[in-house]
């Protein structure tokens, strides 16, 4: 593999955590100003992430090594073509976050919005960083920066519910990366002498397999983002911060930090043929399998609109892990695209979650009843959300449902099949009564009479996210290219 | 005559004499006492660098007290180790002792001022002459000027700060006593007191019952004078009532300095297979520290008062230490001494910050530190970046002896204690965190008490230069390992 240095990475992480001090300094009295910074930052970070691609479409990696602090500990990045998908597609939903961000913190005139930014920004900044890792060790340092930085905006509201809820986050994500993680990198270390990701797995089969065993297992355990069950519950206690916060971080950049953390360890430490010897990809497939089925029960009894959108992502990232369990690279294809899909279908689910509470303040799916009618643009993008969720054709969840089957079935693990089904009907239990009740029900009060939308900055990314999730339905040839690419890349032709 | 030449002595009788000095210009000048004796510590730590520059360039140091031979004359030995933390000790000296200034202006009266300075200087000129001597008896003599100092520095603190001194003297007495008795009987078995001498002697000796007796007299004495659990009951009042600018360099000096006294003894003195393979001694060590590990972190959950929380965490730290020594490979070596660095300028900013937060609302309770980011966010600031590195996260200084401290205890298989040392960040986690929540995220209704700014500028700039301190160096770990700790590295490991 042909290797580029440039500082391009460097750019594209250092382009957002430069605009966090811009933001600082330039404060609430020139708020224009500010919220200028976070957007051009947010154009620029992406149009260098984009810049990546032709590159990386023929099949180079772009390096750029920063600092060697000891002979194992260096930071170091790497741009490769899983890599450079994640960042893709965190960065661009961040330009759509950023407008969306102003409309709705103005909208409620919430307090504190220059520590909102900042910590927005820094937070974006790590997440580029875990992607462009080129070792374990890297990926850790801004795993914890992710889950540092993301704390005081889970505590934004600073009331009591608020600072419960960061708690609980940041107990669960503290505890069990400096717990389990670390002490699985340092497992690692022990038994490898280096922590660099490399193809095809960096231990090798002739250590004992209860070490391997147990090292897989801490990072499994370690890698809390990718909210995998029974270590789940920071993602409903997180859902207190505000709407875009749960809708970019909390869907797509924290959690899919996990899942992209999960997929590294998978193919990039462990290697299939090591896990296949150990049958250790069989257990995370029934541990993701569980989450699925287990994660949508849970949400079919929430009343809470968030909450309930919190238990879908919880369902939906072990799609993506457990696409990565499968190891085959139909799953992995799926696995992959599931990341984008996801990303797109959940943020307009929390985008519209958002608007209904910036112009009505209901929370509540029971309160819900005929607001479609004041709100038709909002609630119809919430549909085609809910749709791609479900995994209905012509939607993008569709198409990593059907890669996912059919990894599978190339697995040999059919029990997956009748998990992925009763998902989808679970999916449709939960969705389905919510858009039912939003158009076709009478309102309570005749509260929603007249259409009245939530603000033009709130409703047009919106609006846009679910265009363009289903113009990924359509055009899904602009991904598959780099996907093949992944796969390629992953498992070796 | 070449100055450089003579660096190892002039860093102890300057100080000395300069403590004297101070007390009659006290007489001439009042105005003068502060800038002398800040002064005298800046040269001490010139000089405290120009020796690490010799030892790194040159090797090590043998200077001849009044040119008599060795092993009749006192020889002053300076190798990596004490160069390393020669450079340390004066540093931390030198910082607080800027702190010093407006701090105790509200804690010590007025009239006793030059007296804590002459007092302070007599401590340093203690603690540098422990590092730089070659022979066990002048270490006792400078073991017994430091302690002496610090039991007056301890009692110049509030009210109950006499009893606590009190405690500090009996346990420390019987600390120095056994130590001396220790130096006893190796002179008896020897008739030598000069360390390089003993390392040549000793070994013929090593199945005797004497030199048992003696090791065993002088690790209690030292373990007393460091506080490893179970012999740390003087250290939590000491520390707590004490003032502050004396909690902050005794915490992050004496004890290093006895971390140090211990690494001497054990590696240098006997060689390192008499600790660790002929006698259980290494093994009972591991297992008290741990134990220290525990309980250190579990009694400094409850604690109400900042600084008793801090001096337990302090006997954590010492846990650390006492066990990355004794594991016997080099990872664990490496980052005990690296932690040495750490932890004094960890604990050494927290508690120049509590005695910041102590000068301006009188309070050393966590719960009055509700809100005080609006009135000192530099001050706060500094206190995440230290809460952060005292958990371990990265990048922050903390993270990497923590990091080698537990890559040695997994190669060496002691799982309870790698336990140990990931409880211990846990329950720091939960320490801080629960502060910084009161610190952002919590208003405070005493709107009257808190009517106040920043700290002044001559305790700001110690407190911000220490922090930048454990924010940078811990980039350079692996420059500090390759130029400085490798060299000190015993024999065999």
């Amino acid at each position: 593999m042909e290797t580029i240095i440039s500082i391009k990475p460097i750019l594209a992480i250092t382009v957002s955590a430069l605009s966090a001090f811009l933001i600082a300094i330039t404060g609430e009295k020139l708020r224009n100003l500010r919220e200028t910074w976070s957007i051009l930052a947010s154009i620029l970070k992406f149009l260098v992430v984009v810049s990546m691609l032709p590159d990386i479409l023929c099949g180079k990696v772009i390096e750029y090594y920063l600092f060697k602090i000891t002979s194992e500990l260096i930071l170091h990045f790497r741009v490769d073509a899983l890599g450079l998908f994640f960042a893709m597609t965190a960065s661009f939903l961040w330009i759509i976050t950023s407008f969306y961000s102003i409309g709705y913190m103005r909208g409620l005139n919430e307090h504190k919005q220059t520590r909102y930014f900042v910590y927005f920004a820094i937070t974006l900044s790590a997440t580029m960083a875990v992607a462009f890792s080129a070792n374990i060790f890297t990926a850790f340092v801004f795993y914890e920066i992710i889950t540092i930085a993301t704390y005081p905006l889970v505590a934004h509201k600073e009331t009591e519910e608020a600072k419960k809820g960061a708690r609980k986050y940041l107990a669960y994500l503290l505890s069990t990366s400096v717990a389990f993680q670390l002490t699985a990198i340092v497992f690692t270390y022990c038994l490898s002498g280096n922590l660099y990701f490399s193809k095809g797995g960096l231990l090798s089969s002739d250590i004992s397999s209860s070490l391997l065993t147990i090292t897989f297992l801490l990072y499994i355990a370690g890698i809390t983002k990718a909210a995998i069950m029974p270590l789940h519950s920071w993602l409903p206690a997180a859902m207190v911060a505000p709407t875009p916060v749960s809708a970019l971080l909390h869907a797509v950049a924290v959690v899919k930090t996990g899942v992209f953390m999960i997929i590294r360890v998978v193919f990039y430490i462990f290697g299939v043929d090591l896990l296949k010897s150990l049958n250790l990809g069989t257990v995370l497939a029934v541990v993701a399998s569980f989450t699925i089925v287990a994660a949508s029960v849970i949400a079919l009894r929430q009343d809470n609109l968030k909450l309930r959108l919190a238990y879908s992502t919880v369902s939906q990232l072990s799609y993506i892990v457990l696409g990565a369990a499968l190891l085959s690279p139909s799953a992995l294809k799926g696995s992959i695209f599931h990341i984008v899909a996801h990303a797109f279908g959940k943020i307009t689910l929390f985008f519209t979650a958002g608007a209904i509470y910036v112009a009505t303040r209901k929370t509540k799916i029971s309160e819900l009843d005929g607001i479609g009618k004041r709100m038709p643009l909002t609630m119809a993008s919430f549909t085609v959300g809910a749709v791609s969720m479900i995994g209905v054709p012509p939607f993008a969840g569709f198409i990593s449902k059907w890669y996912l089957s059919v990894g599978a079935i190339e697995s040999d693990e059919l029990f997956v099949l009748v998990i992925l089904a009763i998902s989808t009907i679970l999916n449709a239990c939960y969705f389905m009564p919510i858009v039912y009740a939003a158009f076709m029900k009478e309102s309570k009060n005749n509260e929603y009479n007249g259409i009245n939308e939530a603000p033009i900055l709130v409703l047009i990314p919106t609006v846009l996210t679910a265009v363009l999730t289903l113009l990924i339905f359509l055009y899904p040839d602009l991904f598959m290219k780099l996907i093949m690419l992944i796969v390629n890349q992953t498992l070796g032709g | 005559m070449n100055l450089s030449e003579h660096s190892s002595i002039l860093i102890v009788v300057i100080p000395l004499i300069a403590s004297f000095v101070n007390i009659f210009l006290n007489f001439l000048q009042r105005k003068l006492c502060y800038p002398f004796f800040v002064l005298v510590l800046g040269i001490c730590v010139a000089l405290s660098i120009d020796i690490l520059y010799q030892v790194i360039n040159f090797g090590i140091i043998r200077y001849r007290l009044g040119g008599w031979m060795p092993p009749w004359g006192i020889e002053y030995v300076i190798d990596h180790l004490n160069a390393y933390l020669l450079v340390i000790v004066s540093s931390m000296s030198f910082i607080v002792a800027i702190y010093s200034k407006e701090s105790v202006k509200k804690e010590i009266p007025k009239s006793k001022l030059p007296y804590f300075y002459s007092t302070y200087l007599l401590l340093a000129t203690g603690l540098f002459g422990i590092t730089v001597t070659g022979d066990i008896f002048n270490l006792y003599v400078f073991l017994e000027i430091a302690s002496l100092s610090a039991y007056a520095l301890v009692a110049i603190g509030e009210k109950r700060s006499v009893l606590a001194s009190f405690h500090y003297i009996i346990m420390g007495t019987i600390g120095a006593c056994f130590y001396l008795l220790g130096v006893g009987y190796i002179y008896i078995i020897t008739g030598s007191l000069n360390i390089s001498d003993l390392t040549r002697l000793l070994p013929s000796l090593y199945e005797s019952k004497v030199t048992l007796t003696a090791l065993a007299f002088f690790i209690v004495g030292i373990g007393i004078k460091i506080a490893l659990f179970p012999l740390h009951r003087w250290l939590p009042d000491s520390y707590t009532f004490a003032p502050s600018a004396v909690s902050a360099f005794a915490s992050a000096t004496v004890t290093k300095v006895g971390i140090y006294v211990l690494i001497r003894i054990s590696f240098t003195l006997f060689e390192p297979r008499f600790l660790i393979e002929m006698t259980p001694l290494s093994n009972i060590l591991i297992w008290w520290s741990t134990i220290a590990i525990f309980f250190g972190s579990l009694i400094a959950i409850g604690q109400k008062d900042f600084k008793r929380t801090l001096s337990y965490i302090l006997i954590t730290e010492i846990g650390y230490m006492v066990f990355g020594i004794n594991i016997g490979n080099k990872e664990g070596f490496i980052g005990a001494v690296l932690h040495i660095l750490n932890d004094s300028l960890m604990i050494g900013c927290l508690f120049m910050i509590a005695g910041g937060v102590f000068y301006r609302i009188g309070s050393r309770n966590i719960e009055d530190f509700k809100g005080l980011n609006r009135n000192m966010p530099i001050t706060m600031a500094s206190f995440t970046i230290a809460a952060l590195s005292m958990i371990g996260i990265p990048p922050t200084a903390g993270f990497f002896s923590k990091w080698y401290l537990i890559v040695g205890a997994i190669k060496a298989g002691y799982l309870v204690s790698t336990a140990a040392l990931i409880f211990s960040s846990l329950v720091n986690a939960l320490i801080f965190f629960r502060i910084l929540e009161k610190i952002y995220f919590t208003k405070n209704d005493n709107t009257f008490m808190y009517n106040f700014r920043e700290l002044p500028i001559s305790m700001m700039i110690p407190i911000v230069i220490t922090t930048l301190a454990i924010l940078m160096i811990g980039f350079y770990s692996g420059e500090i390992i390759s130029s400085v700790i490798r060299f000190s590295l015993p024999k065999g490991f």
